[in-house]
């Protein structure tokens, strides 16, 4: 498994390999899973119980279709870890944070000034996701 | 017009901070090309062949005089005196230095303007229909829904690194002049046979290499689901669009792979799903920003006369100005067209005066329509005349909208780095030509259309003429197109034969043009005739 | 020959390797022979340089420099439609040079 340079998460890490999609239905037992850029996430659904990490791969950081992965999770009600891992970075990771993902395992570490200043930048959002921020046509209409 | 309140403002406020420490890190030497690249074209910052060129976002096209002041000053402050207004109605500076990018973006959010997302591979300034608000044939004004998909569509976190751009657009009359079933998404606002105002969705249209027209995939959505059901949209494209071809990654091409009935299913199902997590504005929202589109306060009184004695300035009318949907105005359009000129650009100078405008004949508010050119959309019949003597001590009073003079042209070679041929020397030798044979006004409407390259920013496969530059062992080369069109009845150019060298095309387009004159019947544009006689007639004229 | 061009990082201004530092005018461009990558590699790396790239070119009879490419030439005087923000504002034929 990948160490987690962020993570956003008070319960203990799942030591346990993350398996790929496709061998995750053979293993009834296995509670991490790692998401490719052309897995569908939502054949994960039928197993969310039992899932503690999935682990989504950003060979790229121009690939977006892991943004979509993990709110596919997220508004199915995954609790679990969600991970980005690969290519992460610091330009992306408030987007990625918004999407779902709770956990952050970059090739390359990032600098934790700029991943400071990244997370603190937006005082307020125009979308509504599952991760709770109070978009700002909320706020106009309270 | 639309106002930011302190929310919006602080987007626009952020994201300026925000690339200012971006730029300050490449500097720097932190942040590495291959990283910063798609973040610089995300704030619309592009390295061309001569400089960085930065493109303007006018959200829908529409823009107050105050702004067009500062987008003149940031022409002269920042750039080489003038701007180029362009096919997605914003604007762009070709000499931009990326050191000084993020002053100019703090000028820009100073009076509630930005650059986002105006490149990169995410959802692009949303276009409309310049006359918006005015027009006579319209339903209601598209705007509102316009700037409530601006703001659901801007810092967008699961679609900010979509296979390809994405271009909206929304229209709300029957006449389309904006190219709407030639975007990404097309929106008509439309009402339903149970008198309820709702939207029709078209997807998958584009220019480009593969050009498509785009097929309806939901004729009614309800106006409090505008954004659910375009979440839906963008999301089975960000999940299934290719990414393994740069040139097969736009989402006409998914809509076309998968079938229009099959991408469809696929949307109604996530959009099924999507409606149960609470994504969508309340209609309170959508109501609070129609609000800033009220009609202004026309003057009931005010007389249809015009004293038509100059005759000059009634060949202007008759050219340059559209039935208003109020009585006692008209919509003028400012032709960015003169003679021999750079087709959409304009100068510090005539943008200050363009302001001054808009300020004291249209209620302060202009449009930047895709045909390059600039729109005050409520002007009194009572003042056209002293507007155009305005108009033209600026040399802005050109009498060619919508002529072969009005011609649609990409920076082309002269500018850009993607491009294979000059556009801009092809435009200026049409323009001359037909202007000082007189054939401009013979011919009547004519949409000539060029670009560059083959990614078509001069939607060339649009045009009733289109012209595409092309690279032929090194020289330039000028393919012809007949038959395009943007309108309702949206049609695709076909390609007549060979190509041409820059003067050759230049003769192609005037034998072409002379078939018309031979063979039209009363009433014909040349687009009527060439549907009715067909390609051969032409081809055989131009190549015979 | 084989030459070096790109935009200069802060201005984005078009520029030309000379063999040891970056101009605005293509005829200091000097022949870097199989040298391109190494240049490159290193001025981009030292933030002189970006987006750059080594192009053919051929040394005109007056001695000046003529890239290959048509989108170099226009490069290295400026926008045909714009003589008074070329290069050589001055010289009305400036624009036949990139024919």
């Amino acid at each position: 498994m990948v160490e987690s340079q962020y993570r956003f998460r008070d319960d203990e890490p799942v030591g346990d390999p993350a398996v790929t999609v496709d061998s995750f239905a053979e293993q009834s037992n296995a509670s991490a899973v790692r998401i490719e850029p052309g897995d569908d996430a939502r054949e994960l659904l039928p197993y969310l119980e039992q899932l503690r990490l999935v682990e989504v791969n950003f060979p790229a950081f121009t690939d977006g279709r892991g943004y979509s992965a993990a709110r596919v999770l997220r508004e199915a009600g995954y609790t679990g870890e969600l991970r980005a891992v690969g290519e992460v970075l610091v330009d992306q990771i408030a987007a990625l944070r918004r999407c779902g993902f709770d956990s952050f395992a970059p090739d390359k570490p990032l600098d934790p000034a700029d991943v400071d200043s990244a997370f603190a930048r937006w005082p307020d959002v125009y979308q509504a996701t599952t991760d709770g921020r109070v978009p700002i046509w909320s706020k106009r209409h309270g | 017009m639309y106002r930011y309140d302190q929310y919006d403002q602080a987007m626009v406020d952020t994201r300026v901070a925000e690339f200012r420490d971006q730029v300050e890190r490449r500097l720097s030497g932190k942040l590495a090309e291959e990283h910063f690249r798609p973040l610089r074209l995300m704030n619309g910052l592009y390295l061309q062949l001569h400089a960085y060129m930065l493109r303007v976002a006018v959200p829908y096209g529409t823009l107050s005089g105050a702004q067009m002041h500062v987008l003149a000053d940031i022409a002269d402050k920042y750039d080489r005196g003038y701007g180029h207004f362009t096919t997605r109605q914003n604007i762009q500076y070709n000499w931009i230095k990326l050191e000084e990018t993020p002053d100019l973006l703090a000028d820009l959010a100073a009076v509630e303007m930005h650059a986002i997302q105006t490149s990169g591979n995410c959802i692009r300034n949303i276009s409309s229909d310049q006359y918006a608000g005015a027009a006579a044939d319209e339903l209601i004004d598209p705007r509102p829904y316009a700037e409530l998909l601006r703001q659901w569509s801007s810092f967008h976190p699961e679609f900010c690194t979509l296979p390809r751009k994405f271009k909206i657009c929304v229209i709300a009359s029957d006449t389309d002049r904006a190219a709407m079933k030639l975007h990404d998404i097309g929106i008509r606002i439309i009402r339903n046979d149970a008198g309820e105002i709702g939207a029709a969705f078209y997807v998958g249209g584009g220019m480009g290499r593969t050009p498509m027209i785009a097929p309806c995939i939901r004729e009614f959505v309800p106006l409090d689901q505008l954004v659910t059901y375009s979440e839906a949209c963008l999301r089975v494209y960000n999940r299934y669009g290719r990414r393994d071809n740069k040139y097969k990654a736009r989402i006409k091409i998914l809509v076309h792979e998968l079938g229009a009935a099959e991408y469809t299913r696929q949307v109604e199902e996530e959009f099924a799903h999507l409606k149960t997590q609470g994504i969508e504005p309340p209609i309170a929202e959508l109501e609070r920003i129609k609000t800033y589109f009220a009609d202004p306060a026309f003057d009931a009184d005010a007389s249809d006369a015009i004293d038509r004695s100059d005759a000059l300035f009634a060949r202007w009318v008759d050219r340059n100005t559209h039935p208003h949907k109020q009585k006692g105005y008209a919509i003028a359009t400012i032709s960015l067209k003169p003679v021999g000129g750079i087709p959409g650009d304009a100068s510090a100078h005539q943008m200050h005066v363009m302001a001054d405008l808009a300020r004291d004949y249209s209620f302060d508010e202009c449009r930047v329509t895709h045909a390059q050119n600039i729109v005050l959309a409520h002007v009194r019949k009572a003042d056209l005349y002293a507007l155009w003597q305005k108009l033209v001590a600026a040399d802005l009073a050109t009498a060619n909208l919508d002529t072969i003079g009005d011609i649609i042209a990409c920076p082309g070679l002269d500018y850009c780095s993607l491009a294979n041929a000059r556009s801009i020397p092809v435009a200026q030798k049409i323009s001359r030509r037909f202007a000082e044979s007189g054939k401009e006004d013979a011919i009547g409407e004519l949409k000539l259309k060029i670009s560059g390259c083959i990614n078509a920013c001069g939607h060339h496969h649009a045009g009733h003429i289109g012209i595409l530059g092309v690279d032929r062992k090194g020289t330039e080369n000028y393919q012809l197109l007949l038959g395009g069109c943007e309108g309702d009845d949206t049609s695709l150019g076909k390609i007549t034969g060979p190509g041409f060298d820059e003067d050759g095309i230049v003769d192609a387009v005037e034998k072409a043009t002379d078939v018309y004159l031979a063979q039209r019947q009363e009433g014909e544009r040349f687009l009527d005739t060439y549907r009715r006689i067909g390609v051969d007639i032409f081809k055989e004229a131009i190549y015979g | 020959m084989k030459i070096l061009t790109g935009n200069d990082l802060k201005t984005g201004a078009v520029t030309w390797w000379t063999g040891y530092d970056w101009s605005l005018h293509v005829e200091d461009a000097v022949d870097v022979g199989s040298e391109a990558d190494a240049i490159l590699a290193r001025e981009e790396g030292a933030r002189r340089v970006n987006a750059s790239y080594a192009i053919d070119a051929v040394r005109d009879t007056d001695g000046g420099v003529r890239p290959a490419h048509i989108k170099d030439r226009i490069r290295a005087l400026g926008p045909t439609v714009r003589p008074d923000l070329t290069l050589k504002p001055a010289d009305p034929n400036a624009g036949n040079w990139v024919i």
